[in-house]
C-alpha cells in the first residue's frame, strides 16, 4: 500500500455546494508532489482533509495503512504526529522564542501534563538545535519569532514540522507571502528535506513554474476535481491553460467584444 | 443629483438638531429641572465647598483610620479582580470560537458574561444586598460579578485575535487541547490580558467607593458615615486620599503595562 491513498474524497462545507468532488490519488514514500490550481479550487481543503483538520465528507484517506476518517481522538492524534504541516502565514506563536516554537512539534509525543509543564528531553532540545542549524537560523534560537523576517519564520515552521519525525509534510502555500529570494530558500530547503531525509512532501502552490522546477509530480485541481496528475515534465501549456482556464476565458471574451 | 442628496442630508441634520432641543426641553419640563436656577446654584455650591471641605488638624488625626479603610478597599478590589480574572480566563477559553470545546459550553459562557456585564455594578450591589446583607462579602461579590462579565468578553476577544494560526498549527502536530491552551493561547494573550486586569483593578477601586456606600463596607462606608454626621473636614480628607490612591494606582499600572507589552 502506498504511504497515502485518497479514494473518492468529497467535501462540502454547506450542503449542495461541493468543494471537492471525487478526488482520488495515491502518493508513494519519498515523492515530492505539487498541487496547483486557481484560488478557490479546493487545494487548502484537500490538504486539510489528509490530516483531518477539516472533517472528511465522503470517501477515504489512508495514511500509512490507517483509515484517517475512522480514527478516534487518540488515533487521530497518532496519525497527526507523523504528519508535519507548514502554513502560508507560518502560524507560530509570535511572542515565544524560536526554540520554543520548534519544540512545540513534539507535543504529539507527550502526555498533556508533560506538554503543559514544558518537559522536553535533552535529546529533543539537541534535535531542535540541529534542525535550526541545518536551516541556517541557529543564531536566532533565543529570539522572539516576531523579530524574524518572513523567510526566517517559515524556516522555524519547517523545523517545527521536522522535529515531529514526520513521514510526510503538508505545505499550504509556503511561499505565497514571501519575496522571490526567500521563496527560493524555502523551496530549496523543502527539496533537500525530501531528498536527504526521504520525507514525502505535498506542497500547494499557485506558481506553475515553481511547481515544475521542484516537484517530481504535479496534481492539478480545478473546481474540486483532479484535472491533471502526472510527472512534472508532462504538464504542458495545454494543461495549465485548462487548469487556470486562461486561454478559453480570453478567447470567449474576444468573441464577445468582437 | 448630488445636490439633492446634500440638501436632503442638511435637512436631516436640521431635523435631528431640532429634535434634540425639543427632547431636552421636554425632559427638563417633566423633571422640573430649571436651567437658570441650576446655573444660579453653582456659585453657591462652590462657596459651600470652599468653606466646608477644608481639611483641618482634627481631621488629620483620623488619617490612620482612613488609611486602614483605604488599604482594605484597595485590597478588596484587587482580590475581587484577580479572582474574577481566573474565572474569566476559564469562561473565555470555553467561549472563544478558537478554543471552544463544544457549542453548549460556549453559549453558556457567553451568556454568563453578557448577563453579568449588562447589569451595572451598583445594581449588583443592591441585588446582592438583599441576599447577603450589609457586609464586606456583598461588596466583594458585587465587584466580582461585574468584573467577570467585563473580563470574559475582553479575554474572548484577546484569544480570538491572538491565537488563530498557532492553534491550527499545534492541532496539526497532534497536541492535546490543554497543551494548545497553555503553550499557544495563554502565552500569546497574556500581556493583553494582564493589561485588561490592571484596567479593571483601577476601575474597581473607583467603583469600590460607591459600592461601599451602598453595602456599608470599606472607605465608602466611612465616607458615608462622616458625611451623614456632617463632619465635612474628614469627608474632604477621605476624598483626597481616594483621588491620590487612584492616581497612584493608575501611574503604577501604566508602568507595568509598558514593561509587559
Ligand atoms: N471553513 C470554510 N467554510 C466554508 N467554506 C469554506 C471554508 N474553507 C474554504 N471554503 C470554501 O471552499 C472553497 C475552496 O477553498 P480552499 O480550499 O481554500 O481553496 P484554495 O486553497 O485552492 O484557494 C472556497 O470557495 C472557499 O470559500
Ligand atoms: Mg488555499
Amino acid at each position: 500500500m502506498a504511504l497515502l491513498e485518497v479514494n473518492g474524497l468529497m467535501k462540502s462545507y454547506q450542503p449542495g455546494n461541493p468543494i471537492l468532488k471525487d478526488v482520488s490519488f495515491s502518493v508513494e514514500a519519498g515523492e515530492f508532489v505539487a498541487v496547483i490550481g486557481p484560488s478557490g479550487a479546493g487545494k487548502s481543503t484537500m490538504l486539510r482533509c489528509l490530516n483531518r483538520m477539516v472533517d472528511i465528507g465522503e470517501g477515504q484517506v489512508f495514511f500509512d495503512g490507517k483509515d484517517v476518517g475512522a480514527q478516534n481522538k487518540k488515533g487521530l492524534r497518532d496519525v497527526r504526529k507523523h504528519i508535519g504541516m507548514v502554513f502560508q502565514h507560518y502560524n507560530l506563536v509570535p511572542r515565544l522564542t524560536v526554540i520554543e516554537n520548534v519544540l512545540h512539534g513534539r507535543f504529539g509525543y507527550k502526555s498533556t501534563l508533560q506538554g503543559v509543564l514544558g518537559r522536553f528531553t535533552e535529546a529533543e532540545k539537541r534535535k531542535a538545535f540541529d534542525l535550526l542549524e541545518k536551516l541556517g537560523i541557529a543564531e536566532h534560537a533565543y529570539k522572539r519569532c516576531d523579530q524574524l523576517s518572513g523567510g526566517q519564520q517559515q524556516r522555524v515552521g519547517i523545523c517545527r514540522a521536522l522535529i515531529q519525525d514526520p513521514k510526510i509534510i503538508l505545505c499550504d502555500e509556503p511561499i505565497a507571502s514571501l519575496d522571490p529570494n526567500s521563496s527560493k530558500v524555502i523551496m530549496d530547503h523543502l527539496k533537500t528535506i525530501s531528498i536527504d531525509f526521504g520525507i514525502t512532501c505535498i506542497v500547494n502552490l499557485h506558481q506553475v513554474d515553481v511547481a515544475k522546477d521542484y516537484a517530481n509530480r504535479i496534481i492539478g485541481l480545478k473546481k474540486g476535481e483532479v484535472v491533471f496528475d502526472g510527472p512534472s515534465p508532462l504538464l504542458t501549456e495545454r494543461f495549465t491553460d485548462e487548469i487556470y482556464g486562461m486561454k478559453t476565458v480570453v478567447e470567449t471574451r474576444e468573441l464577445i467584444t468582437v | 443629483m448630488n445636490e439633492t442628496v446634500l440638501k436632503k442630508r442638511k435637512f436631516q441634520m436640521t431635523l435631528l438638531f431640532l429634535g434634540v432641543i425639543v427632547l431636552t426641553y421636554l425632559s427638563a419640563w417633566i423633571t422640573d429641572y430649571g436651567f437658570i436656577s441650576s446655573l444660579e446654584a453653582v456659585p453657591g455650591a462652590m462657596a459651600w465647598m470652599a468653606s466646608n471641605l477644608l481639611v483641618n488638624g482634627e481631621a488629620l488625626g483620623k488619617l490612620p483610620d482612613i488609611m486602614d479603610k483605604l488599604i482594605e478597599t484597595i485590597f478588596m478590589s484587587i482580590a475581587a479582580t484577580t479572582i474574577a480574572a481566573a474565572l474569566s480566563l476559564f469562561l473565555a477559553i470555553m467561549g472563544s470560537k478558537t478554543t471552544m470545546v463544544n457549542r453548549a459550553f460556549g453559549t453558556f459562557s457567553r451568556f454568563v458574561a453578557s448577563l453579568s456585564r449588562n447589569i451595572p455594578v451598583v445594581a449588583w450591589s443592591l441585588i446582592l444586598l438583599l441576599s447577603f446583607g450589609q457586609n464586606s462579602v456583598t461588596g466583594f461579590l458585587a465587584l466580582f460579578v461585574g468584573t467577570v462579565g467585563f473580563l470574559t468578553r475582553a479575554f474572548i476577544e484577546t484569544i480570538d485575535e491572538a491565537a488563530l494560526g498557532s492553534v491550527e498549527a499545534l492541532r496539526a502536530t497532534g497536541a492535546t487541547y490543554w497543551q494548545i491552551v497553555s503553550k499557544a493561547v495563554v502565552p500569546q494573550g497574556l500581556p493583553q490580558m494582564v493589561s485588561w486586569v490592571l484596567f479593571m483593578i483601577e476601575t474597581n477601586i473607583r467603583s469600590a467607593t460607591l459600592v461601599g456606600i451602598l453595602t456599608g463596607t470599606g472607605i465608602g462606608y466611612m465616607f458615608d458615615m462622616y458625611y451623614k454626621t456632617m463632619n465635612y473636614e474628614v469627608v474632604a480628607l477621605i476624598t483626597i486620599t481616594i483621588v491620590l490612591a487612584v492616581i497612584l494606582i493608575e501611574l503604577l499600572s501604566t508602568r507595568i503595562r509598558k514593561v509587559i507589552l
